[in-house]
């Protein structure tokens, strides 16, 4: 166990390499951060010093190395567009994305494995012929369509939640939270469903055709043969045999959801990162994207490296086989 | 019946409705067994064999159901219970052992979890006593070491040792009838005989009557009471299982003792007679042997034969009525 978290950090580290390596060629390839900040008119001789002074005359590696033992501290120089320091742009920027993203995973999760699991076990029923047909329209709309749906209904003619902004937020050290007051709530209901839709009709269709997929084995049918009540055959022996694929497929698409949180961001004016990027991207503010990168790369890493763990944690036979591959 | 057998099968049917046609994989089993008595059943692949066990214990897979016929238990019906009534039956009175001990537990529960939740199901024990009877079981079907094993995973035990365990669970609120189906085709050879063994020792201790499915016709000479020989869906001959390993009166059963295996030995199929069973949508008129039939008369293919009395045992066959024509 331990020998494979420490492979996985290895893997970890050369990943975040590989993505910090991109992140410095933006600064390399994407227009020149003299012009960029300077503007057209400064003189020749100046343009040379701020060069010197950023030290952009230095050989490639000396820079990607003083790129990453920045980008370990969390420095990523100013933003060209607002020149604030880029690394306190993210951080006070993440919370909002994170608590969204967590947010639409907890509504697709929450709704997507009870319909998973009822379609699963009463495949006939109207009801679940009903969420099959419905799951189809929520894969097929776009993000943005679904949001601005949400919106005209239940913040223009409903009036009942607000379209846009987090609502209040209290800070919490250096979280700064829009949970713990009754706007903030009502802000992140109509975002968090909207980012939360396509991945629930996802994780609903795969409860449902690992549910009858898990209901057809031998140990079910034994289970059932042992006279063990329908609850602890389907809830028990059942659904936790369908959870490892769900484990795999949450921890992947909460990267996801938070990659593409950008869209939704956007649509309901989210304070998160999502929104920083594409303000970034109209301003070709290269400190900022690069930021951006690396962070959504570090959040793709760490998930992943929790599913794994969770793997080892839900099915036993996989716990043996490291033990056996440890010890050769 | 001042004394009811402990199972009665009566005139049972099970149908598959399929798109073309009703398909009739039991037709018309009428069986007995009686407490702690042995019933072999033998017959070749697809004559109904796994589907008359899945139906005693309630559990055929749908569309399969129950067309006609009785089951009934210890004098009770059972093949009309509602569900929640069935699953108190399954496990308590009946229990069921399946081919493939390396499906039959699940991948991601201890076998001493197993054990204590059927246990709990069944018999009104708190943990630590039912945690308690399952190392018992596991020392019982010859696990060594149980009380340590009982926190081990299904995938940390041989398929030997599995099946064990499978029968371990099977017997585990002391049920009054075991559907052993198959219980060691998927084992390797050398330990199908101790499993075989296993089983019929604790089954004779705990006077469990069992229903024995097999395709090995060694393990049945030496293991059951009775046997039931299955051709098509019905019943060819069945009757005390010297009688009808010396004495076969169906010309099916004939066949099958032409060469019985020493007990042990793998034998896929029972095919000493020429040609194969019929399918289930070209079951001939008549006697459902009669196409390989060496002995069929104009009878066989106009009338069907029912079992009857023929010395110790019954056979569905004219011959026992007709004997001129031997
Ligand atoms: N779902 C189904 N639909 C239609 N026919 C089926 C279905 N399941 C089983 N059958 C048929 O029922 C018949 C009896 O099957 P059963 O499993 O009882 O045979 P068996 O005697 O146990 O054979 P084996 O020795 O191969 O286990 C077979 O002819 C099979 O084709
Ligand atoms: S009834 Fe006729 S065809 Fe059938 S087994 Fe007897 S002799 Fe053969
Ligand atoms: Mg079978």
């Amino acid at each position: 166990m331990i020998a494979f978290i420490i492979r996985r950090l290895v893997q970890a580290a050369l990943v975040m390499l590989a993505v910090a390596f991109i992140a410095f060629a933006m600064f390399n390839f994407v227009g020149d951060p003299v012009a960029i900040m300077a503007g057209q008119d400064l003189p020749a001789e100046q343009r040379i010093e701020l060069r010197k002074s950023l030290g952009l005359d230095d050989p490639t590696p000396v820079r990607f190395a003083r790129f990453v033992g920045n980008a370990v501290q969390g420095k990523f120089g100013l933003s060209y567009r607002t020149a604030e320091p880029v690394g306190k742009m993210i951080v006070e920027r993440l919370p909002a994305t994170l608590e969204l993203s967590v947010m639409a995973m907890i509504v697709a999760l929450a709704v997507g494995i009870p319909m998973g699991v009822f379609s699963g076990l009463y495949p006939q029923h109207w009801l679940s012929r009903a969420m099959m047909t419905v799951s189809l329209i929520g894969i097929s709309l776009p993000t943005f369509l679904i949001g601005i749906l949400l919106i005209l209904i239940f913040a223009v003619m409903l009036g009942w939640l607000p379209s846009f902004g987090r609502g209040d937020v209290i800070r919490i050290g250096g979280w700064s939270t829009g949970l713990l007051s009754v706007s903030g709530w009502k802000a992140i209901i109509l975002p968090a469903i909207t980012l939360g839709l396509f991945q629930m009709t996802l994780i609903m269709r795969l409860v449902r055709s690992e549910m009858l997929e898990v209901l057809r084995t031998d140990y079910i049918k034994f289970a059932r043969a042992r006279g063990l009540s329908n609850r602890a055959v389907h809830f028990g022996h059942a659904l936790k045999n369908t959870l490892v694929p769900v484990i795999t497929i949450t921890g992947l698409q909460l990267g996801s959801i938070i990659a593409f949180a950008i869209i939704t961001e956007t649509v309901f004016s989210w304070p998160g990162v999502g929104l920083l990027f594409l303000q970034s991207v109209q301003a070709v503010d290269i400190p900022v994207m690069a930021a951006y990168l690396v962070a959504i790369g570090l959040l793709f890493v760490l998930i992943n490296l929790i599913v794994d763990i969770l793997y080892f944690v839900v099915d036993p036979r996989l716990r043996s086989q490291s033990a056996k591959a440890g010890a050769k | 019946m001042s004394s009811p057998k402990l199972l009665e099968v009566r005139n049972l049917r099970v149908e598959f409705p399929t798109r073309r046609g009703t398909l009739v994989a039991v037709d018309d089993v009428s069986l007995d067994i009686s407490a702690g008595e042995v019933l072999g059943v033998v017959g070749e692949s697809g004559a109904g064999k796994s589907m008359t066990g899945a139906a005693i214990i309630g559990l055929l897979e749908p569309p399969g159901r129950i067309a006609a016929g009785e089951i009934r238990l210890e004098g009770r019906r059972i093949d009309n219970l509602p569900y929640h009534e069935m699953r108190k039956i399954r496990g308590r009175q009946i229990g069921a052992i399946f081919q493939d001990p390396l499906t039959s537990l699940n991948p991601l529960y201890r076998v001493g979890d197993q054990l204590v939740e059927t246990i709990q199901t069944h018999l009104p024990l708190n943990q630590a006593q039912a945690r308690a009877r399952a190392v018992k079981l596991l020392e019982d079907v010859g696990i060594p070491s149980a009380s340590e094993r009982i926190n081990a995973y299904p995938h940390q035990f041989s398929g030997g040792m599995r099946q064990r365990v499978v029968i371990a669970l099977a017997l585990a609120a002391e049920p009054k009838l075991i559907i052993a189906d198959e219980p060691t085709t998927a084992l390797d050879v050398s330990i199908q005989a101790q499993i075989i063994q296993l089983l019929k020792r604790l089954c004779r201790e705990h006077g469990t009557a069992v229903m024995l499915v097999t395709h090995d016709m060694g393990v049945i000479a030496e293991t059951a009471d009775r046997v039931a020989v299955m051709y098509a869906g019905r019943i060819a001959e069945i009757g005390p299982v010297q009688d009808v390993i010396k004495r076969p009166h169906h010309p099916y059963t004939v066949g099958l003792m032409g060469a019985i295996p020493a007990m042990g030995h793998k034998v896929e199929r029972l095919t000493q007679i020429d040609g194969s069973m019929p399918r289930l949508n070209a079951i001939p008129k008549g006697c459902a042997f009669n196409p390989r039939c060496p002995k069929a008369f104009d009878k066989c293919f106009r009338d069907r034969p029912e079992p009857m009395p023929a010395g110790t045992s019954q056979a569905a066959c004219w011959l026992v009525q007709e004997p001129a024509h031997v």
